[in-house]
């Protein structure tokens, strides 16, 4: 045999290395009156439907939009794959800021990728504004007065679908969590909910994030539980592999509850409403919510592989929308000298936008909106494609986030 | 219930549900095995060709309204063929060169593959039901509810490795081929087609791999990466078995899965890592693997 063991070694590590070589496109131009956003995300692996390239393509649109451009102010605009990975997000991030002089980073899903970016941006004073990921610790222990989470964060989804399956009688759980800051994060804030409510805790498993394909063994430990709710704190992919199991297994017909605790119309679409009917999820955004929404989705014109927007989206368009007019109201020189003072002015003024109307943004960094508690059509239901949702619930927004005390971000002056 | 069979339970689950991921294993490590046993390639595009297999089984579904069935003969068929024609055009080239060159071809090829379905389709992946045949309530076990198509997967994939296994080591054409990669002068001199039985081979290592593509599209999301989560597993495998290994890979495929399964409830954080650690003590203690020949 010719070929050593060592030759097929070295090929399985160069197999792991490898795509951390992505291109990087950054522009070079230094000009003193251009903002550089750089939508950073993830454009290859399991979260690239619901953020990705989409993202990249909101966030033009918002450039476009705010009109900044026809008022002599450059808007240079890239974009970067961390995939799903700290150390690949944060290394991007220091040749942004350090090397190619960006302002503000957009997006970044992953929410251990978005804690590290969220030091760096603080650091270096500079923006964050936060559309895809989800720990609610930006706005509370982890708090910068250089960061806006936008879109959605754990505390909502505890409060949304966790709180509306309490209520509706799922007293015990069980939760599958994807093993990283995200579901970390959002077990903890479900978990709360659920005892608050009353409700226990009988056990959980975590699972290996990301790579994790098979999710029969960890369903049929839930199962054993005996638990009335499996909690699924995980996202995209993860969640489609759980829920299309747990259809396989019957988990749902033995009278188990099966609660996704972050659902993406992705994922929805991935799943199929065959599979996927009769979910509760709660969202911030739906391309069909009302007449604003589809206005937004029909701006925003053909999406990668013809997906609708999802809430992250949208997100990035309204959060770049907003940090132009604060840009434009303050003036480029002081917008790019200081990234606090940009968010100082953010928080300062009240947004509004077609994707999520009119809204605030707390001293913490949290941006103050409603969010909704659907249910997932059944095929019968669903009148033509991407028609997914109904609406079961509107939480308001004083109600849909979490109280401004309860987050112990030392920002909370009280 | 006693007690006694409370805590045996999970050990049956997940050593049942063990068995279902070690199909997939040995069949993607028996093709992965064959190509490397017989052409000395390694094959770093069996992930991408397992993804293509439960791709095309999609767009026979949805485009030509071809089901589960034709999709099980036809997309290894399609996939396989497309095998033929990199092999004849690329990989043949490279026998006379370095085994680095056909591990980076391939391995280049797989990155091409995935980033083109993944620019087509997206990362979220398609939806494929289960066939209708097994559209049944799972079958209780006593200790658990297993899905009808699960037991399918492990009989079948079975039926496939034990068959291919029979080619190789029984048959007057398995003869041949294990001749070839020994002395391929003196076959090609008793007039057997030495280059025509290569490229077979590589189109039925790689028709192995879409073969297992189709089985996994009903439960695993079909998804460009759905074959990059397997590949390297894979590959532990067959390190651990034996490189080139038939029956190395085969059994070694189906122990690792019911290993897996176990740690996913004693430590399921360690669960995607126990392959490796097994293949680094395999290695310490037995360098040419479990079924390796020094």
């Amino acid at each position: 045999m010719s070929i050593t063991r060592r030759t097929l070694l070295t090929g399985t590590a160069a197999a792991g290395a490898l795509p951390l070589v992505t291109p990087l496109r950054h522009a070079r131009a230094q000009a003193a009156n251009t903002i550089r956003i750089g939508v950073l995300n993830d454009q290859s692996g399991l979260y690239r439907d619901l953020s990705g390239p989409g993202s990249t393509q909101a966030v033009r649109l918002a450039v476009q939009e705010s009109g900044i451009t026809t008022r002599g102010v450059n808007v240079e605009v890239a974009e970067a794959d961390h995939q799903n990975k700290p150390d690949v997000g944060s290394t991007i991030v220091r040749q942004w800021l350090d090397r190619d002089g960006f302002d503000v980073i957009v997006d970044v899903p992953t929410s251990s990728v978005a804690l590290a970016v969220n030091t760096l941006c603080r650091e270096r004073n500079k923006v964050l504004l936060v559309s895809g990921a989800a720990t609610s610790d930006l706005t509370g222990s982890a708090c910068s007065p250089n960061t806006i989470h936008w879109t959605y964060d754990t505390w909502m989804l505890a409060r949304g679908t966790g709180g509306a399956t309490v209520a509706a009688g799922g007293r015990t759980w069980f939760f599958i969590t994807a093993d990283y800051a995200f579901g970390h994060a959002l077990e903890r804030d479900v978990s709360n909910f659920v005892r608050a409510a009353g409700g226990e805790v009988l056990g959980g498993v975590r699972t290996p994030f990301p790579g994790t394909t098979d999710f029969s063994s960890f369903l049929v430990q839930a199962q054993r539980s005996r638990a009335q709710v499996i909690g699924l704190a995980n996202a995209g992919g993860d969640t489609i592999n759980s829920i299309k199991q747990a259809a396989e297994f019957g988990i749902t017909r033995r009278g188990q509850k099966l609660a996704g605790l972050l659902v993406f119309i992705s994922d929805v679409h991935a799943l199929g409403l065959q599979t996927a009917q009769g979910l509760v999820l709660t969202a911030t955004f739906y391309w069909d919510l009302n007449d604003n929404t589809r206005e937004f989705t029909r701006r925003l014109g053909r999406m990668p592989n013809d997906v609708r927007p999802s809430m992250v989206h949208a997100g990035c368009y309204s959060a770049v929308l907003h940090y132009l007019k604060a840009v434009e109201a303050m003036g480029v020189q002081a917008a790019k000298a200081s990234g606090a003072a940009v968010v100082e002015r953010m928080k300062a003024m009240p947004t509004d936008d077609i994707c999520f109307g009119k809204g605030t943004i707390r001293q913490d960094g949290r941006k103050i909106h409603p969010a909704y508690l659907f249910e997932v059509k059944s095929p019968q239901e669903s009148r033509g494609p991407w028609d997914y949702y109904k609406l079961l619930q509107t939480i308001p927004a004083d109600q849909a986030f979490r109280p401004l005390n309860e987050g112990g971000c030392p920002l909370v002056r009280t | 219930m006693s007690e006694l069979w409370y805590e045996l339970e999970p050990f049956l689950q997940q050593g049942t549900l063990g068995l279902v991921n070690g199909a997939f294993y040995a069949i993607l490590s028996l093709g992965l095995a064959v190509i490397f046993g017989m052409l000395n390639v390694v094959n770093f595009a069996h992930g991408a060709q397992f993804m293509l297999g439960a791709f095309v089984a999609w767009m026979l579904l949805n485009w030509a309204g071809i089901g589960y069935w034709g999709a099980l003969v036809l997309a290894p068929l399609i996939v396989g063929l497309l095998g033929v024609v990199i092999e004849r055009t690329m990989i043949a080239r490279l026998y006379k060169l370095d085994h680095l060159y056909g591990l980076l071809l391939t391995f280049g090829l797989a990155l091409i593959i995935e980033g083109t379905m993944r620019n087509a389709f997206g990362s979220s992946g398609l939806p494929y039901q289960v066939p209708e045949a097994f559209r049944i309530p799972p079958v209780d076990l006593g200790y658990m509810l297993m899905p009808a198509y699960r037991f399918w997967i492990v009989i079948v994939s079975l039926v496939v490795c034990f068959g291919t296994w029979y080619a190789i080591e029984k048959t007057k054409l398995g003869s041949y081929l294990r001749a070839a990669v020994e002395r391929p002068q003196l076959v090609q001199a008793f007039g057997i087609n030495v280059p025509l039985m290569m490229t077979a081979t590589y189109g039925a290592g790689v028709a192995l791999a879409a073969f297992a593509g189709v089985l996994a599209a009903p439960v695993y999301s079909v998804n460009p990466a759905m074959g990059a989560n397997f590949i390297i597993i894979v590959f532990a495998v067959v390190v651990i078995g034996g490189m080139g290994s038939i029956l190395g890979s085969i059994v070694t495929g189906y122990i690792l899965g019911v290993i897996e399964g176990f740690t996913r409830v004693y430590y399921p954080e360690a669960s995607a890592t126990v392959v490796f650690v097994i293949m680094a003590i395999v290695l310490l203690v037995r360098p040419t693997g479990l079924f390796g020949r020094a």
